[in-house]
């Protein structure tokens, strides 16, 4: 497993690191090789291994989702119509527990953030060695296939959350409202700047936890995975003890996957909720 | 962390499967969901409905077979009181008509028994002319004495 590796921090810090294409130091464009090759090539770089399996998932759920949708019928549902009716069911049970606006847009989002998420998670009970080792094969010095390990995928998602509840909040409250709510609370009027320094991190807080509380948990997730990965090499009794907390820890992390993509779409759903409430 | 230009593509893709999702996806789908409540609701009322026709029609079931129980026995009793009547009244028939050939036979037997007599009388009032005749010696004129003969005809 971590035999091609010359040792373990290696193994380590090559399982994590994204496949990214951008401009090298010298000008040239291509696929970075190590972090520093990353590291030079800036913010106009991309993880392609990220998007690949960000958009590929999302496809993939659009694609059987709307399969679904388009067969869809008040007749009794079979099979996968019935598993999308259920999924349906729940989003917007939740989302009626917790929206209290009316919107076109919340459950759809709530849809997608759902089931986007878990499928991006998802990607960590792929065992962490076997698509490195094929996109090395295929010539591609880094492969990471677990997306939600990647702070930009984490914080994509969690900023377009946050444009949507400033667009809410503004469209509600009116921009004297929604500026009202940041400055007038919860001291009173001549405390405003301890006021807005105060509403200001609770809003920021927002996104940047959305995006750290998946990032964390998938990350530090994989990151075990990789180090019982790190037992096989270590001999035949170390290496079985090792498949068994493979096993356990991959049974304990289908429940993580799935609730970590739950408090995605709840916390969504709150924040959109507060934006739309008028009174404070 | 490199934050590169990943954030923005997954924003980009995030926005796009959101539109998508809620322009394709949900509303089929919510719109079918809510279609079979309706349906399901319809349903349980529709049982409902049958359920107390059923009740009702049941009821109304024993109220006429009661009725007709009811006719029943009233048209037999009814039968029956006509039976004993036709039996009675044949009864009476019968005996007016027996009594009425008794009658006929007892007028008959009246009229022979006036005939036998006025025969009996003719005879005797000939028996007794003969006798008269025969001690007045000579012939009497039937007929210039047929007053006195016929008064003689009534005493018998």
């Amino acid at each position: 497993m971590a035999g091609s590796y010359a040792n373990s921090g290696e193994y380590i810090k090559h399982h994590l690191t994204n496949l990214t294409y951008g401009q090298k130091a010298d000008g040239s464009w291509g696929i970075a090789h190590g972090a520093d090759e990353i590291a030079e090539m800036g913010f106009w770089s991309i993880n392609l291994d990220s998007m690949a399996f960000s958009i590929g998932l999302g496809v993939l759920f659009l694609w059987g989702f709307h399969w679904a949708a388009k067969k869809a019928s008040s007749d009794a549902p079979t099979g996968w119509q019935n598993f999308v009716e259920m999924m349906i069911e729940f989003i917007d049970e939740s989302v009626r527990g917790s929206y209290s606006g009316k919107s076109a847009l919340v459950a759809p989002l709530a849809l997608t953030i759902f089931v986007w998420i878990f499928l991006l998670n998802l990607m960590d009970l792929i065992a962490v060695d076997l698509v490195p080792w094929i996109g090395g094969l295929l010539g591609l010095p880094y492969l990471k296939i677990v997306p939600t390990t990647d702070p930009n995928i984490t914080f994509g998602l969690s900023l377009a959350v946050f444009a949507l509840v400033i667009y809410y909040s503004i469209k509600i409250k009116g921009p004297g409202g929604f500026f009202a709510e940041l400055a007038f609370h919860p001291f009173p009027k001549y405390m405003m700047p301890v006021n807005l320094i105060l509403e200001g991190v609770t809003l920021i807080a927002k996104p940047v936890s959305l995006a750290l509380r998946l990032f964390g948990n998938l990350y530090a997730g994989e990151m075990i995975f990789i180090l019982i990965a790190l037992m096989y090499s270590g001999g035949i009794a170390l290496g079985i003890f090792g498949g068994f907390l493979q096993l356990g820890w991959a049974i304990f992390h289908i429940l993580v996957i799935t609730l970590q993509a739950f408090i995605f779409m709840t916390l969504t759903i709150v924040y959109l909720d507060m934006a739309s409430q008028t009174d404070h | 962390m490199n934050f590169n230009a990943t954030l923005i593509g997954q924003m980009i893709t995030f926005a796009i499967f959101v539109w998508f999702c809620m322009k394709y996806i949900w509303p089929p789908l919510i719109a079918a969901l809510e279609e079979r409540n309706a349906r399901i609701s319809e349903g349980l009322a529709a049982a409902q409905r049958g359920q107390q026709d059923l009740e009702e029609a049941e009821v109304k079931v024993k109220e006429s077979f009661n009725e007709a129980k009811a006719q029943a026995q009233e048209i037999i009793n009814q039968a029956q009181k006509r039976a004993n009547e036709i039996v009675d009244e044949a009864k009476e028939a019968a005996r007016e008509e027996a009594e009425k050939t008794k009658a006929a036979a007892s007028v008959e037997i009246d009229q022979q028994i006036t005939a036998a007599r006025e025969q009996l009388r003719q005879e005797v009032s000939s028996i007794a002319l003969a006798g008269a005749e025969q001690i007045l010696k000579r012939e009497v004129d039937a007929k210039a004495h047929a007053a006195v003969l016929d008064d003689l005809v009534t005493q018998i």
